[in-house]
């Protein structure tokens, strides 16, 4: 080959010049060219060019800094078990405006594209602040210092300014005396938020109604229910059934008291379903007979 | 007393720099796979996991990797081009000035100055920094390239010309923000076209920062370390167009199953499988180099990592493929499986091939054999050990969440709850950290063969 002078091997300028085109074809073809098309600038009618209030904006801000992103994604893809685990199918038009994509690459955490209305405020701030006490095995790192960090307003503004997002000083104003976990909580409740979230699978109430728990004495189903409430339920509710311990601010998950008043279908449909806003529905991933026999344990914590 | 040329210390300079970047951010990993086990390996605001995983990838890519291959590079181009830098003090003021970029880019993640762009999390004054480094760097080798006094260029020179360009493209471009104030910006691109950009460039990150610039140094180091020429010339001439070719439509395969449109991700998912061939070629032509004459993997002590090193890199850009693939994608995407794959690249072709030229470079610039090949040969089973270790468990429990979070009960619903997923990775993930702990203990065992080597190269100098 050496011995042909005209070949590119011997002329570093042209092989650097032909190097470059070809590393620019497939560039060009897989990136620049789909920006001109409109699939790839997808609109959904209710997410507008604002999609977020200042202290969602700043929680935003917050889930970057915090590296989040390394364990959490934010995409429901179309399969079957995504689904039933998080909802719907993540559409093109929910991350139109978003600088950049948060759609991760990893789940050494669950998903969160769907997480926003799935718990109280009250729940995703003291399970920030101490993961163990809801999830015992969970190894997600404790965020306290979020609660202690004040917003600074002026940052912000900023940060709105370069992203084109208009708000007023009085909403601007508003974010003194707020927290970096204020603003991180109010970022992930609405995630999601601008899709109806139809789970794949809700218990029908009125066919319950008047169901009994066929578990009540079987100790082999109770003894189930109690390996599955110590996983799931007793970060919530207690060893005792009587809500958190501890100083937490999700108390008002008492229900031992208020057991007798509760009908076997009312405590199927409440573990099934959840309550929004608050608790979130367990029958996407626990079967009926295990649902009957956490209820079946739970009737035991009233005695 | 005789002093090792100008030149030589300036590569010397790369080399101790890279080593003590990858000691911080292998010391890093090791703590980020406990705090998966445990979380109380969390220790406040700048130690916890969020943070360090990134300052783990980004001290070990810009810190380790590229610092190494600037310093392999100074010294590839120096013999290839039959005459030195050309702008030496320059090369000098480059390696003080990107060190200083990788010292003001770790501090900055550990405060949480973060794009959050996977391996472009460096905020805009950081980019700024690495874009001029990275310029000087270009004129020192382009100009030593223009100027140089062997007129055909060799196979590793086609190599480093590509990384020189591809590398300013994609840094650039992925780094184009809106800059928000002194520590914040938002990516230019928003929704699909960030996913777009964002993957075009990781990708193609992987292919430009630890294919390219490590084939340079393989196909330069494999002969000299054994006196064997390069099986076929053809074969590096078809290998290296159609790679460099392919790789930058890959990108989309990173984004199986999510709303960027169909089209594009078959696209990725197609290119992504023809790439399997330029990859091989180099493998093939690695073996083959080897092939007239296999003893030398017995009596040339480096030429076994040369072989291991490809021997990863060929698995590797088999095993890339096939995750790409929808059904694949499908059960591994999210899980460790995908941390085992990218770590049988970064400690098993990139370290193999990386340490192997250091050895190399160290034993010719200090005109001496080299302080124990009993060591060298320790170091390399431990770090073939450790990174078989690593990815298999890795391998292992990706499948088993894969399919724990598929697995669906006969009513319908899902058999798991989330943290039920999550525990079984317990055992595997502390078995990780175990393996983890045989490939630093390879490196120290490195390190301290490095020194030797050295300390021996200066009395031989001294007494001369």
């Amino acid at each position: 080959m050496s011995e042909n002078n005209n070949s590119i091997y011997n002329k570093a300028l042209v092989f650097t010049v032909v190097a470059l085109v070809v590393i620019l074809v497939g560039t060009i073809v897989t990136v620049f060219v789909p920006m001109m098309t409109t699939a790839m600038h997808p609109k959904l009618e209710n997410v507008t060019e604002n999609p977020y209030t200042p202290l969602q904006l700043a929680g935003r801000d917050v889930y970057q800094k915090e590296g989040c992103i390394n364990c959490h994604s934010q995409t429901v893809r179309p399969l079957k078990a995504d689904v039933l685990r998080y909802g719907e199918i993540s559409q093109p038009g929910e991350s139109a405006y978003e600088r950049p994509f948060l759609w991760g690459s990893k789940r050494t955490g669950p998903d969160l594209a769907r997480v926003g209305g799935l718990y109280s405020d009250e729940w995703q701030k003291a399970h920030l602040i101490n993961p163990q006490h809801f999830f015992p095995k969970s190894n997600m790192p404790k965020y306290p210092w979020l609660a202690e960090k004040q917003l600074d307003p002026v940052e912000i503004e900023k940060h709105a300014k370069a992203l084109g997002l208009k708000y007023t000083q009085e909403d601007i104003n508003a974010l003194n005396g707020l927290t970096e976990l204020d603003a991180i909580v109010a970022y992930m409740q609405q995630l999601g938020t601008y899709v109806e979230n139809t789970h794949a699978v809700l218990a029908d109430e009125a066919a319950f109604e008047q169901a009994t728990n066929p578990y009540l004495n079987n100790q082999e189903k109770i003894d189930r229910g109690q390996e599955i409430y110590d996983l799931l339920c007793i970060g919530c509710h207690a060893a005792n059934g009587k809500g958190s311990a501890e100083g937490y601010d999700v108390t008002n998950l008492t229900f031992a008291e208020a057991l007798p008043d509760y009908t076997d279908g009312m405590m199927f449909t409440t573990i099934a379903n959840g309550i929004e806003g608050a608790m979130p529905g367990h029958l996407r991933f626990m079967t009926k007979d295990d649902i009957w026999s956490v209820a079946a344990y739970v009737r035991t914590l009233a005695k | 007393m005789k002093e090792i040329s100008g030149d030589s210390k300036i590569v010397m300079g790369y080399i101790y720099s890279a080593l003590f970047w990858g000691v911080i951010g292998l010391v890093l990993g090791l703590l980020i796979s406990a705090q998966m086990w445990s979380v109380s390996f969390n220790f406040g605001e700048y130690f916890s996991f969020g943070r360090l995983r990134t300052v783990h990838t980004n001290v070990l890519a810009y810190g380790l990797g590229i610092t190494a291959e600037m310093g392999a590079f100074y010294y590839i181009i120096g013999r290839l081009t039959k005459r030195s830098l050309i702008f030496p003090k320059l090369a000098v003021f480059q390696l003080v000035f990107f060190n200083i970029v990788v010292l003001v880019g770790t501090l900055s993640l550990f405060a949480g100055y973060n794009q959050t762009l996977e391996y472009a999390e460096f905020e805009w004054f950081v980019d700024l920094g690495v874009v001029v480094a990275w310029v000087l760097f270009a004129i020192n080798v382009l100009g030593t390239i223009l100027t140089r006094k062997e007129k055909h260029m060799y196979v590793s020179l086609w190599y480093i010309i590509a990384t020189i360009v591809a590398v300013a493209v994609l840094y650039i471009v992925n780094n184009l923000h809106i800059v928000a104030s002194l520590g914040k910006s938002y990516h230019l691109f928003a929704g699909l076209n960030s996913a777009n950009v964002e993957w075009w460039y990781g990708h193609n990150a992987v292919g430009f920062l630890f294919t390219t610039p490590i084939l340079a140094v393989f196909y330069y180091f494999l002969p000299k370390s054994t006196g064997m020429p390069i099986y076929s010339h053809r074969l590096s001439m078809l290998s290296f167009w159609s790679l460099i070719f392919m790789y930058l439509w890959t990108g989309a395969h990173h984004l199986v199953y999510t709303p960027l449109p169909d089209w594009l991700q078959t696209l990725g998912i197609v290119f992504t499988i023809l790439l399997i061939a330029p990859s091989w070629g180099s493998v093939v032509n690695g073996y083959l180099t080897l092939a007239p004459d296999w003893s030398k993997l017995r009596t040339a002590y480096l030429a076994k990592f040369f072989i291991a090193g490809i021997t990863f890199y060929g698995l590797q850009t088999l095993q890339g493929p096939t995750q790409g693939l929808r059904a694949v994608s499908s059960l591994v995407h999210y899980t460790d499986w995908v941390p085992g794959h990218v770590h049988m690249g970064t400690m098993g072709w990139v370290v193999l091939t990386v340490t192997a030229a250091i050895y190399y470079i160290t034993t010719r610039v200090y005109k001496t054999e080299i302080y124990s090949e009993t060591l060298a040969n320790t170091h390399f089973w431990l770090v073939l050990l450790g990174q078989i270790g690593f990815s298999i468990t890795m391998w292992i429990t990706g499948i088993r969440q894969g399919l724990m979070w598929k697995s669906t009960n006969v009513d319908g619903t899902l058999t798991y709850s989330f943290i039920e997923t999550l525990v079984g990775n317990y055992p595997y993930w502390m078995a990780r950290s175990v393996f983890g702990v045989i490939f630093i203990v390879g490196m120290l065992v490195f390190l301290f063969n490095f020194i030797m080597t050295i300390v021996k190269g200066k009395q031989n100098l001294s007494n001369q």
